[in-house]
């Protein structure tokens, strides 16, 4: 059965039609369906931004007018969180290495998780659908009172977001049902690989956090068609409470976004270093940590919204709280490191950039977690090059780090290594071009989401522009080697790496049952013993 | 015949379709979380607002509707009972009478309703724009909270109604009723979620 033709991925006189694909229950064919339908969007996101900062070269209009501009930051939020970064490494390398990685052959509920792509899709198409008919300029948190009032597609674009968030919801109890109930015999908690542990406290996140989102999102919708109140000043309703109730849920998102990719990053800085990993149940208990301390944190999004001061202090308490499981990961990685055998493989490189920008962004966040500093730095392109370095730098690393550390075995082919170095090279030097001016001019008063800005902040902004060329062609290098890799790349062993997951131990690609007898787990996920 | 091992293989794992069902109805409790969140945080900005408004839902037909749907609760697990007991006719009967009282619910809802916005409160009617602003905030909430929950009434109806179609055909049998057990659970989550309406909209003042 294994030895048939390209395994899962067809061939051999299996079925491989359009409909074999978008109808499969098969999850390492929906993983190849999500990588396939996220990273388009990922393209769209990127094109939106570059465009966004293109505007900026020059004075007053450049490529685009004003209102364009607001359109065009609402949009690449909305596409970047919601239908990139959010579900990238859940939905791609959760959906086909999960089940691999404890044993299974496949998730507790297939159907369901098929269904889940297709509201993926069906949001993606709404979201999109906005583009062409009038995006909304809300900017894409959506704030009331403005998003009530807006002439925009506002309530399409809201309503997108709410099927997405269905999509991530039902993820998340395919998760966690899943790694309850088919662990292989011998795969306890403790011996599951810490990707299995950060993807399972991220389904906890998006289960727990994204409902409150979905009805906030509703009452928007209810407020704009029947106009119920609740969030406007003029019949007594309250913006603020849309805040509380938005970062409730847009907090914890964060960490659903880089929870995942400190999986992906836990899993090969071991194989790299050719050792255990270091303080393996510390990095699986700060998971947890960070789900849980960081639903209490939301409040740091509002201490300029008039919340009380009482209020400001506990929220900047929990703020500093949740840099602690934060930096317990950052610092077993670096133990792992130490004195262990490092081969300078390219998923090592970008794991090593992804570990540098993580601190940036954490250490910014910290800066901006303290009270007063927050009130000079509120709004500012401070912010945005914070979370930028934790979205982007942090989890779109991971995520880039996991795609030349797994499409190997999701394709079976090899891409060329000496290139994938070079793309490392150039997106690192790239992004901190490009973001790291942005600090400098938020704490020199530059607002975000300008359309334009004073003579002084030229310079930097001219920098910052430049630097999104070259991260342009280092992605663009860079998808043209994984994919070049992906149709034509040498054939590839069962286990380039040699790691010690389950993953490794089946063929690349993988057949399409996983596992034609479920194994017997003996020993834990970073035992390198035997391997070379 | 591959397909049939797997299908036996896929109905031993009861305990995982029960978890999920779990899960997911958790979800919903967030759902709601947020609407009644939002009542709390008003309700202390204007206390008399809503005890006024709160004075003018019809307590009876609340009251009645509590009673039906916990009728309709125990009847749904009577149905449960019956399955496992191998009575499929029994379990088709205490479906429908579940499913009924369900629409009964809805008729009481829909009376509610239009007796409201027969005097023109409901967002965007006449009566509303003049209201104080906290009571215009009761109402938004009250029909943006009892309509969501009607919606979860609707789709209880409809899961039932298929799980019932699927015991006719023997689909859900004595040894594999778990289909109907979820359906069940959510129908019972949908009468907890009016067993908090009730008081936070009818009683509290």
């Amino acid at each position: 059965m294994a030895s048939e033709g390209a395994g899962y991925l067809g061939g051999g006189g299996g079925p491989n039609g359009l409909s074999s694909w978008i109808f499969s229950t098969d999850h390492k064919r929906i993983g190849i369906l999500y990588l396939v339908s996220i990273l388009s969007f990922f393209v769209v996101g990127v094109s939106l931004g570059f465009l966004m900062r293109l505007e900026l070269i020059s004075h007053g209009p450049t490529i685009m007018e004003a209102s364009t501009y607001n359109s065009v930051f609402t949009l690449h939020g909305v596409v970047m969180l919601f239908l990139f970064i959010i579900p990238a490494t859940p939905s791609i390398f959760g959906n086909f290495f999960l089940p691999i990685m404890i044993g299974a052959n496949d998730v507790s509920f297939p159907k369901l998780n098929l269904l889940s792509w297709w509201f993926y899709m069906a949001g993606a198409a709404l979201a999109l659908a906005t583009l062409a008919l009038g995006p909304a300029d809300t900017g894409w948190t959506f704030y009331a009172p403005y998003s009530l009032r807006t002439g925009t597609y506002v309530s399409l674009a809201v309503f997108a977001v709410f099927v997405l968030g269905l999509s991530s919801i039902l993820t998340g109890i395919n998760f966690v049902t899943t790694v309850h109930r088919l662990r292989a015999p011998g795969m306890g908690f403790w011996r599951m690989p810490l990707f299995v542990w950060a993807v399972y406290a991220t389904a906890w996140i998006q289960i727990v956090a994204t409902p409150i989102l979905g009805v906030n999102l509703l009452l928007v919708i209810a407020e704009r068609v029947f106009g119920i109140g609740v969030f406007d000043p003029a019949k007594g309703g309250d913006p603020i409470l849309y805040q509380h109730l938005f970062w409730i849920y847009s907090h914890p998102a964060v960490y659903i976004m880089i929870l995942p990719g400190m999986g992906i990053i836990s899993e090969i800085i071991p194989v790299f270093a050719r050792k255990v990993i270091f303080g393996y149940r510390a990095i699986a208990y700060s998971s947890l940590g960070i789900a849980g301390v960081g639903s209490l944190v939301w409040g740091h999004h509002m201490f300029v919204s008039g919340s009380s001061y009482t209020a400001g202090v506990i929220f900047s308490f929990f703020t500093f709280l949740v840099a602690i499981p934060s930096a317990i990961k950052v610092f077993n990685w670096v133990g792992t490191l130490y004195k262990g055998s490092i081969w300078l493989g390219t998923p090592f490189f970008f794991a090593l950039a992804f570990i540098f920008l993580f601190s940036i962004g954490g250490l910014t966040g910290l800066i901006l977690g303290a009270l007063s500093v927050n009130v000079h730095l509120h709004d500012t392109y401070f912010v945005v090059s914070h979370f930028h370095y934790i979205k982007f730098g942090g989890a779109g690393f991971a995520f880039f780090a996991g795609l030349h550390y797994w499409l190997p075995k999701m394709t079976g082919r090899m891409y060329n290594a000496r290139v994938a170095n070079w793309s490392c090279l150039i997106l690192f030097i790239g992004f901190n071009t490009l973001f790291f001016p942005m600090l400098l001019l938020g704490i020199e008063g530059m607002p975000r989401r300008y359309f334009d800005y004073l003579p002084q902040y030229s310079t930097l902004q001219i920098v910052s522009i430049v630097g999104s060329w070259v991260l342009v062609a280092g992605l663009i290098i860079m998808f043209a080697n994984l994919l070049r890799g992906a149709f034509r790349g040498a054939r590839t062993t069962e286990n380039p790496w040699g790691g010690a997951t389950l993953e490794w131990k089946i063929p690349s690609p993988p057949g399409r049952e996983n596992f034609e007898k479920i194994p017997e787990v003996t020993k834990g996920p970073y035992d390198f013993r035997g391997l070379r | 015949m591959n397909e049939t091992v797997e299908k036996v293989a896929s109905h031993r794992d009861y305990a995982g379709a029960k978890l999920g069902m779990w899960l997911f109805l958790l979800t919903e409790l967030g759902l709601f979380f947020g609407p009644l969140l939002l009542y709390v945080m008003h309700d202390i900005r204007h206390p008399e607002a809503f005890h006024a408004a709160s004075q003018s839902l019809d307590k009876t037909i609340g009251f009645a509707n509590t009673l039906i749907l916990l009728t309709s609760s125990l009847t749904a697990a009577l149905s449960v009972a019956s399955i496992r007991r191998g009575k499929t006719e029994l379990t088709l009967i205490f479906i429908f009478v579940t499913i009924t009282l369900g629409g009964i619910f809805l008729v009481n809802k829909y009376l509610e309703w239009t007796g409201k916005i027969a005097h023109g409160i409901y967002p965007g009617g006449d009566a509303f724009a003049e209201l104080p602003p906290g009571e215009a905030v009761f109402y938004g909430l009250y029909f943006f909270t009892t309509g969501l929950h009607g919606l979860h009434v609707i789709a209880g109806m409809i899961v039932l109604a298929v799980t019932a179609t699927l015991t006719a055909g023997g689909i859900v049998n004595k040894r594999d009723f778990v289909k109907l057990e979820n359906a069940a659970l959510y129908w019972h989550l949908v009468d907890i979620i009016w067993i908090f309406l009730f008081p936070f909209f009818y009683l509290i003042s």
